[in-house]
């Protein structure tokens, strides 16, 4: 009798759990097609796309009415974007494939750039031409290779899950079709940009580089120094000192302490034994002077580096903490490429953050021009909407990556605050910012 | 004797020529701290300020307590009409001077902001007709909050950000290096900005963060983890021009990284278990 309560309850158990264990499975499965699908939504768009990318640039070359060239620019851009919007939902991060989202790239910002230019005043050059036929045999190879990859996904019918398995555990990554249908997609285009990259037409995506910095090349104690003066009574012993390694732009000497919930970070330039980046984190207590005393800290502080023409342009507090924006200034001319930002506690006014990487990248003696066009000419150029309220000169650097010397004005319209710079030289409207106000605060207002 | 008749004298003149200055003791006392306010500041002064410009007039955006633009062009235009110096800094002689050209009803004010009501402080409008009915109002906790003090209802977010991408960014940051200092952090966050504006990688910090296998924290759903302040305090700097990782695109922990492709790019640092790389 107890043998077989014992054996119906157990079946039934078993029953329950098979019932339960197959849900659950079916579950898993619903989980993972949805996720497969994602990939494969991605992967067919982007071959697409590069198919019609292909088309697009050979039209382009067809073209011979200016009327017709700036749409299938702005065209060719748009698929560019949506084409690397595909690459980045794909799981490609752990393998080689940024040569082709580099190249996607530079035929977008080269169809952008073209397709706003005035073509009739500045048309497209040999050079430019020459370019564009390399782009479109390049882009046809890549074409060529997805498609191939297609093919054998379809024929196949393999799985991006288990590209996403080989990746993240490393293993049989030699013998994946897609990883190396992909793989040579890269190759081709890495063959492309070492040859060719020289006649690309407008293809600047450089990190900044560090051209600038002047100085003898210091070593660890003269570091230490210099650290020294940022951090207040740290014994040398608690000091950590070491050297950047062979990926860095610029090779810099970090010298770092922690100590309780005090800790610092200093990176400094070999050359020059310029400070690049501070970073002193400690508790900051209720604030005791204002944003405005703060700003005034960090000044002292700037001319105690030696850098004391740099004007404050922004200010922002931040609970106890306030962030400021300096920039160098000459004869009462803002530079804008040089700039040094601060963050000072509001506690004590001790100068928390610096980064000053932009101010040693990019400082150096320049020759400002005066302006060709009187402030009245130049404010001729602005929208007359604008109530214009402050004016200044400024140096900024353009969508060219050019430095050019420019008036700028602060106005408002509709409540709204608009910086707008107009080059000083020819009267081009070169960059124009809508300032952000304030935010409110979400769900915080009880 | 006739000394004591000329000092009555001249105290009653004085009284007289300048009526004004002890009328104007008693509420200089509690008008505004004696700090210079400026454009980017937040808190009490702030909020003071706001609705002292809205009084007379010139200020008409939302009395927040962040001096914004609209507040900033409010200040220097009251400066101009009041005959002052025009550099958009509230220092004493403009603190005075609006105080002794507004009013300024703290209690009403707070009360207003405390119960979260949208509210205008215009001089010669009875205030009952500048609230908004139907704010999301908290009678019970008013006494409360009175006592606590007045939040500002906005906050200065860095430009082109908005409070919820940070929120997101210190997730991220928070899912991936938990652990680690504060610099290391901050470093973890940079890479994400490096990445948003590099040429390869998506131009949005939702996109970077949420490209398949970019983060462990992702893929493993550690980023849905509460972050701390810390956190947040990382991302901010990063946001604000700090950047630790010297420019890194990568990173990696040595000792669970399984990819040899990782190995091979050039590295930059370490901080704390994470190698930098480009």
């Amino acid at each position: 009798m107890f043998r077989w309560i014992t054996i119906v309850v157990l079946a039934l158990a078993l029953t329950g759990v098979g019932v339960w264990g197959y849900k659950e499975n079916q579950d898993k499965n619903a989980v993972l097609i949805q996720a497969e699908n994602n990939y494969q939504r991605s992967f067919h768009e982007l071959t697409y796309l590069m198919d019609l990318l292909n088309d697009k640039i050979g039209t382009v070359l067809a073209i011979n009415s200016k009327e017709q060239l700036s749409p299938e620019l702005a065209e060719i851009w748009r698929i560019t974007s949506e084409a690397n919007a595909d690459v980045g939902q794909l799981p490609l991060t752990l393998m080689p494939f940024n040569k082709t989202e580099e190249f996607l790239y530079d035929i977008g910002d080269f169809a952008y750039k073209t397709a706003v230019r005035d073509l009739d005043q500045e048309p497209l050059s040999d050079k430019e031409i020459k370019g564009l036929r390399e782009l479109y045999k390049q882009s046809g190879e890549i074409k060529k290779e997805l498609r191939k990859v297609q093919n054998t996904v379809l024929q196949d019918n393999l799985r991006w899950m288990d590209v996403e398995l080989a990746l993240a555990t490393n293993e049989n990554t030699e013998d994946n079709t897609i990883i190396n249908g992909f793989k040579t997609v890269e190759k081709s285009v890495t063959g492309y940009s070492e040859n060719e990259s020289t006649n690309f037409p407008g293809g600047s995506h450089d990190l900044k580089k560090i051209n600038h910095l002047d100085g003898e090349d210091i070593g660890k104690d003269e570091a230490i120094d210099i650290a020294n003066k940022w951090f207040e009574k740290q014994s040398a012993s608690d000091l950590v000192v070491t050297k950047s390694g062979k990926g860095a732009d610029v090779p810099t000497i970090t010298v770092s302490f922690e100590n309780g919930d005090k800790s610092g970070y200093m990176d400094i330039s070999k050359q020059g034994g310029h400070p690049l980046n501070v970073m002193i984190n400690r508790p900051v207590k209720e604030s005791k002077i204002s944003l405005y005393e703060g700003g005034e800290k960090g000044k002292e502080r700037l001319e105690k580096l030696d850098l004391p023409d740099m004007e404050m342009v922004q200010s922002s507090q931040y609970e106890n903490t306030g962030v400021y924006t300096f920039v160098y200034s000459e004869d009462e001319v803002r530079m804008y490429p040089d700039a040094i930002q601060l963050k000072v506690a509001l506690d004590d006014g001790q100068v928390l953050n610096m980064s000053a990487l932009d101010y040693f990248a990019s400082h150096h003696e320049r020759d400002v021009p005066k302006p060709s066009i009187s402030e009245e000419e130049a404010r001729k150029q602005v929208n007359p909407g604008l109530d214009i309220q402050q004016h200044h000169l400024a140096v900024i650097e353009n969508n060219a990556k050019e430095e050019v010397l420019c008036y700028e004005f602060l106005g408002t319209m509709d409540n709204e605050t608009y910086k707008i710079f107009i080059n000083a030289e020819t009267g081009k409207e070169e960059d124009i910012e809508k300032l952000k106000k304030a935010e409110m605060i979400f769900g915080d207002t009880v | 004797m006739g000394i004591r008749k000329v000092i009555i004298v001249i105290a009653a003149l004085t009284m007289m020529l300048f009526p004004s200055e002890l009328d104007f003791e008693p509420n200089k006392a509690e008008a505004f701290s004696n700090q210079v306010i400026q454009h980017g500041a937040t808190g009490d002064d702030v909020i003071e300020l706001q609705a002292r410009l809205q009084h007379l007039g010139f200020y008409n955006g939302d009395i927040d307590g962040v001096f914004g633009w609209g507040t900033y062009w409010a200040l220097r235009n009251f400066q101009y009409e009041f005959g002052l110096e025009i550099d958009g800094l509230a220092g004493d002689v403009v603190k005075q001077k609006l105080a002794d050209a507004s009013e300024y009803d703290r209690q009403f004010v707070k009360e207003q902001i405390n119960k979260g009501k949208d509210f205008t402080y215009y001089g010669g409008t009875p205030k009952a007709q500048q609230v908004e009915d139907g704010g999301q109002g908290n009678q019970g906790g008013q006494q409360n909050q009175q006592q606590e003090g007045t939040k500002p209802t906005a906050v200065n977010v860095p430009n082109g950000y908005s409070q919820n991408d940070i929120q997101l960014m210190a997730n991220a940051v928070h899912g991936e290096a938990r652990g680690e200092s504060h610099v290391g952090k901050t470093a973890v966050a940079a890479v994400i900005l490096n990445r948003v504006e590099s040429a390869t990688f998506p131009n949005t910090v939702s996109g970077v963060i949420f490209e398949p296998r970019a983060f462990t924290a992702v893929s493993d759903g550690q980023i849905w983890l509460t972050p701390d302040d810390s956190a947040k305090n990382a991302v901010l700097d990063a946001i604000n021009g700090g950047d630790p990782s010297g420019g890194a695109l990568y990173y990696f922990n040595p000792n669970t990284a399984t990819s040899d492709w990782i190995w091979s790019r050039p590295q930059i640092k370490q901080i704390g278990k994470h190698i930098f790389c480009k």
